[in-house]
């Protein structure tokens, strides 16, 4: 693996080919479970666990896998490990299992996840794979995170509300009150919010995308 | 002279056949996979659900109201559609010196924005609510789930409520014209716990008797 091709597949899944900004899959969890940082961060995590796992089962077996049934050993290998995931976060890190619940076998039906499979690591090598599943996992959890924070805020005027069911009971004092006796702004909270603000991040990385040509 | 023809066909079937065979050792793999997980994970899930339902049904109850161990000291509970049971379930009997105080009853709001709410719902002797807990339901995320009390406050609503404090027309949520607030976004899944507990009461009223008696006393250790 070259030193550009590494460059180029974290340039890719991070900015310019982010799944959540430009590919626009797996929208369905993002806007979901985007009402506050600590579920989006779980969720994204959670995420990135299963296309780093996916995308490296895929290139390791990549050569015994016959053309014509490709999509369905994709289908069947992300579905086994989403639900290997499912069951090890529900024995081991049980607390943080109960705040995704039914988000963690939706992971199956994220498109981001299949489409990395097979536009890329059916096709790469194990290595590149790896980073691949780790950089789109990671830009799919940025937006994630950012949007939760901006629907959190503006909805809650709070931030890390809920990180005591991730991390325990004695995390509940990181939870950051950022505008005192705040209201609270339904509309941000809610579903539509999600919409708003996802297509507000992708007006500003379609903006700065442009902004080199003009200068 | 249909040499050729043969061929191709003896080619398609065998790459169909190997083809079939590559699908299935996939599908063998995965499932052992599967297999070896869940019996990995089995013994920690089962003892957490325990821990966390012990948890659970102590929440349900006055802190120390009761000296047993309600678990222990449990009851079966016949599929009553009352309780929305689809199978027997438990009532466990909280005690005090001996003497029965309370009752945390299982049941199941059938009716859920998606599936079943399992709830456990504390009755004290004389029929009021001594708290209502979901053990698990697949609520929205961020819409329904504020029946858990690890989201929200709103199951202590139902704590000092009886079958007929408010009576039958007033256990419902204010949409409905009844007593019971409910958080905007979702209105089926409060609706369901609410019906779920006053059938729960109204079950309670009607068993009262042998809901409130200790099991048989089994033999046990003296302290």
């Amino acid at each position: 693996m070259t030193s550009t091709a590494t460059r180029e597949i974290i340039v890719n899944g991070l900015w310019k080919q982010n799944p959540a900004l430009v590919q626009l899959l797996g929208l369905c969890p993002l806007l979901a479970i985007s009402n506050n940082v600590v579920n989006a961060l779980s969720l994204g995590l959670a995420t990135t666990l299963v296309m780093v796992l996916s995308n490296v089962s895929v290139a390791l077996v990549r050569n015994f896998i016959p053309q014509e049934i490709r999509i369905p050993v994709f289908v069947l290998i992300i579905a086994a490990l989403v639900t290997v995931v499912q069951l090890a976060m529900n024995a081991w890190v049980h607390p943080l299992y109960l705040v995704l619940g039914v988000f963690i076998p939706l992971i199956t039906t994220n498109c981001i996840v299949l489409a990395r499979v097979e536009a890329f690591a059916s096709k790469r090598s194990t290595a590149e794979s790896v980073l691949d599943g780790t950089m789109m996992g990671l830009g799919l959890t940025a937006v994630l995170v950012t949007l939760g924070a901006l629907r959190e805020f503006f909805g809650k005027g709070t931030l890390l509300s809920d990180i005591d069911l991730a991390l325990g009971p004695e995390a509940k004092a990181w939870v950051l009150h950022l505008i005192p006796d705040y209201q609270g702004f339904l509309l941000a909270a809610l579903p539509p919010g999600a919409f708003i603000g996802l297509g507000i991040l992708i007006a500003l990385h379609n903006w700065i995308q442009r902004q080199p040509k003009r200068a | 002279m249909n040499f050729p023809r043969r061929h191709a066909l003896g080619e398609a079937l065998s790459e169909t056949l190997s083809t079939s065979l590559t699908l299935l050792l996939f599908s063998v793999v995965c499932a052992g996979l599967l297999a070896g997980t869940y019996l990995a994970t089995r013994p920690t899930i089962e003892r957490s659900e325990l821990e966390a339902k012990m948890r659970l049904v102590t929440q349900a109850l006055p802190a120390g109201s009761f000296d047993n161990d309600p678990v222990r000291d449990a009851q079966p509970l016949p599929a009553d559609p009352l309780l929305g049971l689809r199978h027997p379930g438990l009532a466990y009997v909280a005690a005090s010196q001996g003497k029965p105080t309370a009752v945390v009853l299982e049941a199941v709001a059938p009716d859920g924005y998606a599936g079943e709410i399992k709830l456990l719902i504390g009755i004290l002797a004389d029929g009021s609510i001594a708290g209502v807990r979901v053990t698990s339901h697949k609520e929205t995320p961020g819409l329904g789930d504020y029946i858990d009390i690890a989201k929200n406050d709103w199951i202590k609503l139902f704590t000092g409520k009886s079958a007929q404090n408010p009576a039958a027309e007033g256990w419902r949520v204010r949409k409905d014209g009844g007593q019971f607030d409910y958080l905007a976004g979702a209105t089926v899944t409060p609706r369901a716990v609410v019906k779920a507990v006053h059938k729960a009461l109204n079950y309670f009223e009607a068993h009262r008797q042998q809901l409130l008696r200790l099991p048989e006393p089994k033999p046990k250790e003296t302290p």
